[in-house]
Order: C-alpha cells, then structure tokens, then sequence
C-alpha cells in the first residue's frame, strides 16, 4: 500500500460512515456472544430493512462496549445511546422507535451514567464502535496512521524516545518502563530480532486482553508494527491462549487483512520495513505469560521459566535479541505517536502516565470491562464505577493483580492505582484483574483457593515454588478443617517470605501476596479460625472441602 | 498416502490422519511447531493418546518424552477420551466467589461423576477450568459447547437432565 492510498481510503470510509445517519453497534465479544448477541445483530439487519432504513442506518458486528454485566449490550451512535439486555424482540422495537421515529426507548437503556464518567479511553479507543473484522472500519477512525508516521517521518530511535518520553510502563504487570526496553532490544547485537505481543492471559478473572483483541486486533498489529521498526526487528509473534477462540480468530483475519493491503509483509508504504506477524497458540499454562517461559511455549517446549540474565532483550526467541511487550501496552503505541509523548504524559499519574485496563468482577454491582486513569482510587472504581457491592451486603475486601494479587481491605481503598503504591500495599498491578469480595467470603478460604491455583500452575523446576506452595496449601487447607495452631501462622509467614525470595520467577515470587495480605489485614479471621473453629463466612469445617484440580 | 510409520503406531489410515500429516508438512517438519501439531492433532481426535503422540514424535524426530512431556504440561492437552457429553464449569476468581463450587457439587452429586472424570458409561465427564473470560456474568457453566452465564445448580443440572434425556430417544 502506497501512503496516498492510505489516505483516500480512510477519506472514502469516512464518507460513507457520514452518510448513514445511524450506526447501531452491537457488541458481539465472548462477553455478549454467549447471550445471543449475534440472533440481536441479524434481527437489527432484518429490522432496518423491514423498515425500509437500510440506507440510513448501518449496523454494525462489533467489540465489547465495556458493559458487561447487560449482555447482549447494543450502542446507537449518535449520542451513544446504550441498550441493555437486548432480544431480537427488542431490536425490532429499537429501530421502530430510536431509527424510525426518532424516540430513543428510554425503558430499555443503560441508565448507568457513572460507569462511564471516570473512565478515559485510550487503549479501548475503538472499542465497541468499530467492526474488528473490518480493517476499513480501523483505517477510517485513523488507523495505521502512526505506523505510516513513524516509517516516512521518524528514525527508529526517534520513535524510542518519544515512547520513552510518554512514561508508558509495561502493562503486563511488571511495570518496566517500555522505552527502555525497546532501547535495550535496538542496542543488542545479533539478527534477526523479535517482538512478541503478550496475550497469554491467564489470570482468572482477568479478561481485558482478550476484549482488546476481539474489539481492535490492529490497533495490536499496529503497536507491533511500530515497535519492529524501533528494535529494528522483521518478524512478530502473537502469543495468545487457546481458551480464547473468538480472539484468536479475530486476530488471525486481521492479520490476513493487513498482509492483504499490504501492511503487513515486504516494504510496507513503500520503505525499506518488512514485517510479518504469526500468531502461536498457548494451551493452558499460567506461567506461560512469564516472559522466559513464553519463549520456550512458542519454541514449542514445556514453558518452563529461566533464569535471568540473560534477558530476552540480549538472548530471547533462538537464542536471539527478542522485544516481549503485553498487548495493552503495544495498543498505546500507534495514539502515544500520533498526539505526542507530552499529551500521553499528561495523563494519569506523576511517574505513572496514562491508563489502565480493568476487569472489574466478583460482588460488585456492575461488572465489566473498563479503562482509566492511573491514580485513579480503588474507591473510585469499586463504589462509583462498580456501583458497590450488591444490596444488603458488606464490602470486605478488593483483590488487585490476579491470582497472586494481594487482597486490600476497606480502610486501603483510597489508595491511588499506581504500581509503587499497589505494590507497597502487597498487591500487584498484574494484568488486571480487580476482584471485589464482599461478606459472603472467607479470606482463609479464598487464601487458600489461590494458592491451590498456583500449586496447579507451578511449572516445577523450582523447589520454594514447587514445595513451598504445597506445603503452605497444606497449612491452609487445615485452618479450613479446623486443624492447626496460633503457631503455625508463623509458619506461613515464614514460608511466605521464602518462596518470595528464594523463587525464580514472577509466580512464585509472587503467589504468597493473597496469603500474605489476608494475613496482614483480616488475621482476626485466621484466629478465629484456629482458636473457634469459627468461619464468618460460612465457607469452612464443611465435609472435605477444596477446590480439586483438573 | 498416510506415513508409513502411522500403521506402524497403531493409528487407522483415515481421513483424520490426512489432515494431521498434511498439517505437519505445511510446518515442513518443523520442531518448535509441536504446539501447533499437539492442537490440530486435539481438535481432530479429541483427545491425545500414546499411539498417536508416538506417531507425532517420530514425524517431528523428537524423543517420545519430549513430546510426552509437552502435552501433559499444558492443561489443554486431553489424554484420556472425554465422555460423550463434556460439562466445563469455570473456576476463575469471579466465578469463585459467586459459587461455582456449588455448580461442581451438584453436578458431582447427580451424575456420580468426579471433577475431571468421566462417569462409568462413559457419557458424561465433568471439567473444571481455569476462567473463560466470562467474569462479568459468573458463574459459568459451559454443557456440550453452549455457555449458561448466571448459572445455577438447578439449571445446570436441567440442562444435562435434557441432553442425557434427549441421547436416550
């Protein structure tokens, strides 16, 4: 594709947006699908031609809108009229009303302003309005624009600086700044090199990658795009779990999409940058998401975690210098280089810039996907955004980061998202993942859950990671049948730290966070545990109890 | 024309080992590709077993025990035929906290079937997973394929009730 060619398609697809009058998006991501979501679209297809607006309303198969807690979600634009729950039976008196009357059902929309008013949409820029399967629908809202920019007017390492000055840290969790990363995989000798994008997310209750991927594959493609020329690599790879079949399909059109308009493969915009993008399978490894053992799961090995250095960046895929960047992050890429690193540095937090994606899930009145502001507090998101925990309940505690996420309890709740407060508190930013627990749970018992998932998930090859986890899953398990001793909670605690200092990577080093912060904030429940054999929540002393592997 | 070795391991000349070789071919062979091969395989048979992974090693000239050894470290690799019918019920933080341990019970209880088992006859296996990214409507129950979000032990066991029943007709 030639850049001009870039511009009078975006010009066209523009136009002929501006010509229908309506847009119905109807959200048909692994959220709604399972809903009916696609019986909705084909009965707003029918409907518009039913009655006869076909030529002023377009309707759309889109991404997930965020809302996921009223699946089937359908967004009308203009003025984003949000409908809940959506039926075929209701789609039809949709367009009778809102298309054709211009009455907009008030019975049947979302009349939930406050989830919206603290969020702020970058990465999920698109999500939602644009039809992932189109690539015309991404190059009309101003896609692979930036790519364009950085390969006729930028040098590779003016794109790493204005990256490095935007303050964009990696958000797969850990945190690193990824200007600095980029820099050290462009410095590192030896070809070819890589970039791997990072959708292995295997978080329980964390699904914002997979949305980002069903909702905008090219923003994704874009970002890595972006990113090859930085790090001077020719070849990508999508490392994306197989439990999500919807984005995997919906990222390998894509990519078929942008190698067929040639923005994937040789000489792209008529430059001297070829790149290709193939898309690996996970199959249900947890640490897989690690970055060592992601390279050994795409070099087709067990994946198994190293230890560091060297880094990827230096000794990555084969033994060569190697970009691995969470698909979050690589979705700011293409926006960071066509507003500015000023603009994006504006955002958000002092040291910590831009946003954050969440799912927000557990006992919280409205569950879904949703995107803001670094620094933004707990509070803010659990009690205004997620409208609380449901009537009659009590808010007990909020798990922030996944699986090795610590749990914060009520009096923490106005600590702002950033990764060093989050950390300082025993907590992780992780992938994610915001769990609001409420009265009906144990945190003995929810301790002990997530220690069994990373018992499960425990590659092996280290003993404080394979045999510590057991062993505090074994204490665990005993304070929820009644077993144990004050003494014993010692015990754990030693362990604890061990397995976090002795393990060798991310998941052990990290898997005793629920236990050590339920320890640390609700210990009265593990004493009354120990001493009454007494479980607020109702949860423990039942016949035999855990959670049972696969 | 099957590989030569596939009789050799057992494995019948039919259409399914067509598609599984002619899969391995268009990864020329390649030995990081095993994943890929591992699914395609999965997706064609259900499920892996010793003949097969045995075939698949000799392909890719990979020792029996790597390949062995990769498919039981990922949780998806299925070694053992799956029942007729498959109940997934997801075990993700969300789905956790909203009770689908109770789901795993009920359905333990009704069918006399343990978690990542198959019941006696063979018609029906009871799995649990790790998240199926379906939080916001936890918890989830997945019966032959169809999601029941929101669910509850009542309707997830009407609805194995209504697909053994409909098997009987």
């Amino acid at each position: 594709m030639k850049p001009d060619e870039l511009r009078s398609l975006a010009q066209k697809e523009a136009e002929a947006r501006k010509s229908y009058r309506y847009r119905i998006n109807v959200c048909c991501s692994s959220g709604c699908m399972p809903f009916g979501a696609l019986k909705v679209l084909s009965a707003f297809k029918d409907a518009v031609k039913e009655f006869g607006v076909e030529g002023e309303c377009y309707v759309a198969r889109t991404g997930c809108i965020g809302t996921c807690s009223i699946a089937p979600a359908v967004l009308i634009e203009p003025g984003d009229y949000l409908y809940q729950n959506v039926t075929p039976d209701r789609a039809k008196e949709i367009v009778k009303e809102h298309i054709v009357n211009g009455r907009p059902v008030k019975s049947m929309l979302y009349g939930n302003e406050a989830y919206f008013k603290k969020q702020l949409r970058i990465v999920l820029r698109n999500a939602g309005k644009i039809d992932p399967l189109r690539i015309e629908d991404y190059i009309a809202v101003g896609g692979y624009y930036a790519l364009l920019k950085a390969l006729t007017r930028m040098t590779p390492e003016g794109v790493i600086e204005e990256v490095a000055l935007s303050g964009l840290k990696g958000r797969g969790g850990a945190g690193f700044l990824t200007g600095l990363k980029w820099r050290y995989v462009a410095r590192a000798t030896g070809s070819p090199k890589y970039v791997i994008a990072n959708l292995d997310e295997g978080d329980p209750g964390v699904f914002a990658n997979r949305t980002l991927a069903e909702a905008d594959p090219h923003a994704i493609i874009e970002g890595m795009a972006i990113a090859a020329y930085a790090v001077g690599a020719s070849k990508g790879y999508i490392y994306v779990r197989s439990e999500y079949p919807l984005a995997v399909e919906t990222l390998k059109k894509a990519i078929e999409a942008a190698r067929s308009m040639g923005l994937l493969g040789e000489k792209i915009f008529e430059t001297a940058f070829s790149f290709d993008i193939e898309l690996r399978l996970g199959a249900g490894a947890f640490v897989a998401g690690e970055e060592t053992a992601i390279l050994a799961s795409i070099e087709g090995r067990r994946a198994m975690p190293r230890p560091r250095p060297p880094y990827p960046a230096q000794s990555g895929l084969w033994g060569k210098p190697t970009l691995i960047n969470n698909v979050e992050t690589l979705a700011n890429i293409p926006v960071i280089l066509l507003k500015g690193s000023e603009w994006f540095a504006s955002i958000g937090a002092k040291n910590c810039t831009g946003t954050k994606c969440f799912s927000l899930t557990g006992k919280v009145n409205n569950p879904g996907l949703i995107e803001v502001p670094m620094g933004i507090t707990l509070r803010e998101v659990v009690f205004e955004i997620g409208g609380g925990v449901p009537p009659g309940r009590r808010f007990k505690a909020v798990q922030v980061g996944g699986p090795s996420g610590g749990f914060l309890p009520e009096q923490l709740l106005d600590l702002p998202i950033d990764y060093e407060s989050l950390t300082k508190a025993g907590a992780i930013m992780g992938s994610g993942g915001i769990v609001v627990l409420d009265d009906t749970s144990c945190m003995v018992d929810t301790a002990k859950f997530f220690t069994e998932f990373c018992v499960d998930e425990s590659c092996g090859k280290c003993v404080p990671c394979r045999v510590g986890l057991y062993k505090l899953y074994k204490i665990l398990d005993g304070f929820t049948r009644g077993e144990g001793s004050l003494e014993d909670l010692q015990k754990v605690e030693e362990l604890c730290e061990f397995i976090k200092e002795a393990s060798l990577c991310g998941l052990g080093q990290t898997a005793p966070n629920p236990t050590l912060t339920t320890l640390r904030y609700f210990r009265d429940e593990y004493v009354a545990h120990i001493l009454e054999k007494k479980c607020s929540a109702g949860k423990c002393f039942k016949n035999g109890g855990g959670v049972g592997g696969e | 024309m099957p590989d030569a070795g596939a009789q050799q391991a057992g494995l019948k000349a039919d259409r399914r080992l067509m598609l599984l070789e002619a899969a391995i071919r268009k990864y020329q062979y390649r030995k990081d590709a095993l994943l890929e091969v591992l699914h395609t395989a999965q997706e064609l048979y259900g499920y892996l077993d010793r003949d097969l992974l045995i075939h698949i090693s000799k392909l890719l000239r990979l020792p029996p025990s790597h390949v062995y050894g990769v498919a039981t470290f990922y949780n998806l690799f299925k070694l053992k035929k799956p029942g007729t019918h498959v109940v997934t019920v997801c075990m993700g933080t969300a789905c956790y906290v909203k009770g689908a341990e109770d789901l795993v019970l009920a359905v333990e209880r009704e069918f006399n079937v343990k978690r990542g088992g198959t019941t006696a006859d063979g018609k029906l296996s009871l799995f649990v997973t790790r998240c199926i990214g379906a939080c916001a409507m936890a918890p989830n129950a997945i019966v032959d394929g169809e999601t029941i979000g929101k669910a509850t032990p009542e309707v997830v066991l009407k609805k194995i009730r209504a697909i053994m029943e409909a098997e009987k007709d």
